[in-house]
């Protein structure tokens, strides 16, 4: 790939996505993107580059920018912000929203849809505890596509196999032909939405816990900021946001505050969530 | 340094799962198949086993069973590791008492996250 089509590319994903890729991905862009000119019906790499700076079609900028936004997941990724969201934030949430008896989370850029189900698997497991409670789990992704794979809960022997306990196999899948299908119960907990975490997360709701995990990594630091503060004005005082293990707020947000001995985990800090607040008026 | 027991009629497996579980920092002793395996075990009993179904002389189901029948010894874990991917097998292989469940082919991120989620990692 030439230098001007890196350029080219770069730009619009990181108009497009936020995402932000440096020179030596190049090899990312090219593997990512063959498999859509082959759909396409390009010839090759350099006409599919052709078109894109026409930049005149909307469905194939979007299957462009789609497949470099794309990452694999797994269920119950790393275990231990499973384990917290467990031991610490479901307890308190349970306690502190006893009265409305409701919660929301939101799971943003889901992908494939391994974490949100993690999620409604551990609130299922809970059971007499949350009986009678209104529990949303919202999971969006930029990518239409990936959210039907979600959606349809379908998954392979492999992805079945990594980080899901094979008790909550047997308890919530059933086995279709080579397909493991999730069960319905558990598929009605996640409403699906397609959104551009570049746009404002109002138009969402407000969340008790927002999971943003391995995805400020691919931001630059103003894209990085602008997200935090958009999360922090629609989260209650008491809210969590899990960041995955390599990130961290540290000079991108000062409304979020490392929760004590809980890596992985943020709270809003007071003075920090009016500072935001005010700033939208 | 936990010991694994790799129980496997292939030596093939046997070699990819020695080899992956020595990259976790396991030590790994085998057995080619049930009855093997209950010998090694009565020798020294090790933290670990990898559990192929299908063997001769003792199949793995068979050897699971013996094994939890045994009283008076520290019990291993033990992970499946099998063609069998049905759940009539997973289930039958957890009601014997077995930790965890692998389907063939696996690989070396398919141990790393069984082992981890029963606390061997």
């Amino acid at each position: 790939m030439n230098v001007s089509d890196f350029d080219m590319i770069t730009r619009i994903l990181r108009e497009r996505s936020g995402l932000v890729l440096s020179k030596d991905k190049a090899y990312l862009i090219e593997s990512r993107l063959n498999p859509v000119a082959r759909k396409w019906q390009f010839k090759n790499f350099d006409d599919l580059a052709s078109a894109l700076r026409l930049g005149n079609d909307e469905k194939l900028l979007r299957d462009v920018t789609e497949a470099m936004t794309t990452n694999e997941s797994f269920f119950f990724r790393d275990s231990k912000p499973f384990d917290q969201f467990k031991a610490i934030v479901l307890p308190h949430l349970i306690n502190a929203r006893a009265s409305k008896r409701s919660f929301r989370i939101w799971s943003a850029a889901c992908s494939s849809g391994q974490e949100p189900y993690s999620l409604a698997m551990i609130l299922k497991e809970a059971g007499a505890s949350l009986s009678g409670w209104r529990i949303e789990i919202v999971a969006t992704d930029l990518s239409t596509e990936i959210l039907q794979k979600a959606q349809e809960g379908a998954y392979s022997q492999f992805e079945v196999q990594r980080g899901l306990p094979i008790e909550y196999l047997v308890k919530y899948f059933k086995q279709e032909g080579e397909r493991w299908m999730i069960d319905p119960s558990i598929r009605q907990m996640v409403t699906y939405k397609t959104f551009n975490l570049l746009e404002d997360p109002m138009a969402l709701g407000t969340f008790d816990v927002v999971f943003l995990r391995n995805v400020l990594i691919y931001f630059d630091q103003p894209t990085k900021s602008q997200v935090l503060a958009g999360i922090a004005r629609n989260m209650p005082a008491d809210g969590f946001l899990y960041l995955g293990g390599a990130e961290t707020v540290l000079g991108i947000s000062d409304s979020f505050q490392l929760i004590p001995g809980q890596r992985g985990i943020y709270g809003l800090i007071p003075s920090g969530a009016a500072a935001a607040k005010s700033a939208v008026g | 340094m936990k010991t694994c027991l790799v129980v496997d009629d292939s030596r093939v497996v046997r070699m990819v799962a020695r080899k992956i579980l020595e990259g976790l920092s396991m030590k790994v002793v085998e057995a080619e198949d049930g009855q093997q395996a209950l010998d090694r075990c009565d020798e020294s009993m090790p933290d670990a086993v990898l559990l192929d179904w299908n063997m001769p002389v003792m199949s793995g189901i068979e050897f699971l069973r013996a094994l939890r029948s045994k009283a008076d010894v520290t019990q291993p874990i033990v992970v499946f590791c099998t063609t069998e991917n049905d759940m009539a097998h997973i289930q039958e292989a957890i009601s014997s008492g077995a930790n965890e469940y692998i389907m063939k082919p696996f690989d070396s991120e398919i141990i790393e996250s069984k082992f981890s989620q029963v606390g061997l990692l």
